[in-house]
């Protein structure tokens, strides 16, 4: 199996120091030719380390080649990572105003998430006996997120498989969201777990990988609050408090490290 | 065997406000006293990185491990009690400060009506006007006996504020100046003059301006940067009990705080307590100290179960109605709301601060006539800008699909063009609502949890429906293009974060029987022993209870004093 996360996501980080680069060092954009350099440069081609242009300083270039360490499972096994970020996309697609789940390393952001204390239940009351309950008492099963996971993704790939017969990663996006339309409407009847109550799961696991700080995987370069005009972490809006909407660039804890 | 330590003067359970207040004042008179906190050591200098909405919002950083100790539910005593398994309905605080550190600030003071409510009520409407099984009661304390205290309090935290013009009487003006006002306030506060309303500013423990109090302890200002509840401050511009009380208590020498010392057993011999049995959680040794007088501080359910598995009052039994510990849990009707969106403006929605805001109580209390109304008191309606932080806050207009490309779209389009406004409406007790010991499950110490059995009434569907009409009234006089507010309040559910503003089950009264305590939070059971917070209100007002825990805390600490010289019931 092709290893999906060494594509185009990754190139992401260095996409903009690029950028940052080209812009430091008095490039403009437009006035370039179209060829192997700039192709390079954003990341277009397969390889385009040996094709870097020759004046840049070396020391630049190896910085903007980092690799995003992140971005390795702690989880899920790759087939199941690229279900994750299929259905991801599909709940927070890439539109004109910006990135996807996909982009923003939602389905990295799960699978971290499920590795810690979150997938293992660890802050939760988890003792015996179980019961089911009334649904106003809340979740009373014994399976732990990092199980329940693996359970709802084997059965959307299921589905998908009985009604396309195809894995839910290869479907059109219209089939996709119907498949996942069933899921949360709970058309779909699952015996060990409620495919409603996955997909809720899903959705806010989404929302969280969007808009958490990047530290921890998704939002990647803040893209995700950018796109909402949310700041992220700032020390004081003592300034603009009282006044109407300013745009500010977003932050991140990481400059909180830098200013403490 | 349980190591003994040597005697204390006093031994406090639970160090948050109630502790840390009355741990302050007792040492300040000279008196020695130990604080038995089950959570860690808290500072200032460990919020350098609170902007993380994920970690204490979302994980609960912060918050009791439920792990440990939960506590379970039911709707009512026919179906089976479960453990509240994940956080929802509301939040437990753990470690130095308790709660009090990640609050948002709001600090009221309860209306004159919210203390005689019984009496109040039958003297306006009759005494059919409180229906069969509602169990509200007077405190056995009036709002103007109270009021010294409440100045003590707002004194102490730095409160800023103005005065509330349909509240109780003030002998002094707020210690500082009201917070900032954003915008979308100065649009509250306009179009509740229209009609006809009584605006007044959100009194807040955030700090409008730098301030010292009465104690020496000097804090900064606040600055707006949008998280406050479910945080700690890393400014200290929140009042906390960190950086107010606790530090003027350790600076008497007197004041001997111990973390990770969670106590199971009140213990108790002749109607007097002796002192307390605890377990030091990191090496699970089991300790007592013991102590002349025992203050219970901890939160309104550990108030509750420390007292049931102590064997120490009468329990409640909801059959025959006698018994008092356990009695008249009482919660908030918090979900009447209507949220607002705005086509033709935004505002700076990621900023603010937790008790940032603008109130009116024209409809809390008994502010208005409730002759026609099929339900009694009300709540406090205010605009808050609290800090909308992007992953809990994604308001879409009713109608819109729940994810997807519509959802995106539009969940990015309102991210600063929404407002709400909400309402917090009270909670009367009913005979049928109370606190007990669960019969099954166990925390890890191998005791009982907690039982809730609580549902929503009558009266809380016809308060939340009004309460919501009223929000959406101003919503739309705010010129809002589109309103969206409750039609129906649903049952209670323990999954949807609501308030933390529990409250009952040790309640406050002027004769044992029907109370727990007298109205200096002494036991009537046990005259050595006080037991001080929301457990002690008979019902829930329509505002947020912490000033009004502090208030009680500080008179609770003049009856320890009192009682301490001339022993025996202060009332």
């Amino acid at each position: 199996m092709e290893d999906s996360s060494s594509g185009p996501d990754s190139g992401q980080v260095h996409d903009s120091s690029r950028r940052k680069f080209l812009v430091n060092s008095g490039y403009v954009l437009g006035t370039l030719a179209v060829g192997g350099v700039i192709s390079s440069l954003f990341g277009c081609a397969k390889d385009g380390e040996d094709n870097a242009d020759s004046s840049a300083p070396a020391d630049d270039n190896k910085e903007a080649a980092a690799p995003n360490y992140n971005r390795a499972l702690m989880y899920f096994t790759q087939a199941q990572f690229r279900i994750v970020e299929a259905a991801t996309e599909r709940i927070f697609p890439e539109d004109e105003s910006g990135p996807g789940a996909k982009k923003l390393g939602v389905a990295f952001f799960i699978d971290h998430q499920l590795a810690g204390d979150w997938g293992f239940n660890g802050r939760d009351y988890m003792n015996p006996p179980f019961f089911a309950g009334e649904k106003e008492q809340g979740y009373q099963g014994r399976l732990k997120r990092r199980e329940l996971f693996d359970i709802g993704l084997r059965e959307l790939d299921n589905y998908s498989q009985t009604t396309h017969g195809k894995g839910f990663a290869e479907l059109e996006p219209d089939q996709q969201d119907a498949a996942l339309k069933a899921f949360e409407t709970e058309e779909v009847k699952l015996t060990t777990i409620s495919a409603g109550s996955f997909f809720k799961m899903l959705r806010s696991a989404t929302l969280e990988g969007v808009y958490s700080d990047p530290l921890y995987g998704g939002n990647l370069n803040m893209e995700g609050w950018r796109m909402r005009n949310y700041p992220g972490s700032q020390m004081s809006y003592l300034n603009i408090i009282e006044k109407d909407f300013t745009k500010i660039e977003p932050s991140s804890l990481q400059a909180h490290l830098a200013s403490h | 065997m349980a190591k003994t330590l040597p005697k204390t003067d006093v031994v406090i359970v639970g160090v948050g406000w109630a502790g840390g207040i009355i741990a302050s004042e007792l040492t300040k008179s000279g008196l020695n006293v130990v604080g038995l906190e089950r959570g860690k050591e808290r500072k200032t200098e460990d919020y350098y990185m609170v902007h993380d909405e994920l970690r204490y919002s979302m994980r609960y950083e912060m918050m009791q491990d439920l792990s440990k100790e939960t506590i379970t539910f039911r709707s009512n005593e026919n179906i089976r009690a479960l453990p509240m398994r994940q956080y929802g309905s509301f939040l437990l605080g753990d470690g130095l400060g308790g709660s009090g550190v990640h609050w948002n600030g709001q600090t009221y003071r309860f209306l004159p009506y919210d203390f005689q409510m019984r009496s109040m009520t039958t003297e306006r409407y009759g005494k059919n006007k409180i229906p069969e099984g509602m169990t509200i009661r007077d405190w056995g304390i009036t709002y103007d006996e109270l009021e010294p205290y409440y100045d003590k309090f707002e004194k102490m935290a730095g409160i800023s504020g103005e005065e509330n013009p349909l509240g109780g009487k003030r002998s002094n003006p707020y210690p500082t100046p009201p917070m900032k006002k954003t915008p979308s306030m100065q649009m509250f506060a306009e179009a509740t003059k229209k009609l006809n309303l009584n605006p007044y500013m959100m009194p807040a423990a955030n700090l409008s301006e730098n301030y010292t109090n009465p104690d020496g302890v000097a804090r900064a200002a606040c600055q707006y940067c949008g998280y406050c509840e479910r945080y700690g401050c890393e400014y200290g511009a929140k009042a906390d009990p960190v950086v107010t009380v606790i530090p003027v208590a350790n600076k008497t020498g007197k004041f001997q705080i111990r973390t990770h010392s969670n106590v199971r057993r009140i213990l108790h011999k002749g109607g007097k307590a002796t002192g307390v049995m605890y377990i030091d959680v990191t090496t699970g040794e089991e300790i007592i100290q013991p102590a002349d007088i025992v203050v219970v501080t901890s939160y309104v359910f550990n108030n509750v179960r420390l007292l049931l598995m102590s064997e120490l009052g009468k329990p409640y039994d909801p059959a025959s109605g006698q018994g008092v510990i356990g009695a008249n849990y009482a919660y908030q009707v918090i979900k009447g709301s209507a949220v607002g969106f705005f086509e033709e403006k935004q505002f700076n929605n990621f900023a603010g601060a937790g008790s940032l805001g603008i109130s009116i109580d024209d409809y809390n209390g008994d502010n208005f006539d409730h002759s026609n109304l099929n339900f009694l008191h009300g709540g406090v309606i205010a605009l808050s800008q609290t800090g909308a932080r992007p992953i809990q806050n994604n308001p879409v207009p009713s109608g819109t699909a729940a994810w997807g490309a519509e959802f995106k779209k539009k969940s990015l389009h309102y991210a600063n063009r929404t407002l709400s406004i909400g309402a917090q409406g009270s909670s009367m007790a009913f005979k049928h609502h109370f606190l007990d010991l669960d019969p099954t499950y166990k925390d890890a110490f191998g005791d009982p949890l907690m039982r809730i059995t609580f549902d929503f009434e009558d009266q809380d569907r016809e308060l939340a429906k009004f309460l919501a009409e009223r929000c959406s009234e101003i919503m739309k006089e705010m010129g809002a293009s589109h309103v969206d507010y409750l039609k129906e309040l649903g049952p209670y559910e323990i999954m949807t974060y609501q308030s933390t503003h529990n409250t009952g089950g040790v309640i406050m009264g002027a004769e044992p029987g029907t109370s727990a305590i007298n109205n200096f939070s002494q036991m009537w059971d046990a005259d050595n022993v006080f037991v001080v917070g929301a457990s002690s209100f008979p019902q829930n007002a329509g505002y947020n209870p912490t000033g009004t825990v502090g208030a009680l805390a500080y008179r609770a600490a003049e009856g320890i004093l009192k009682y301490r010289e001339k022993g025996g019931l202060l009332v």
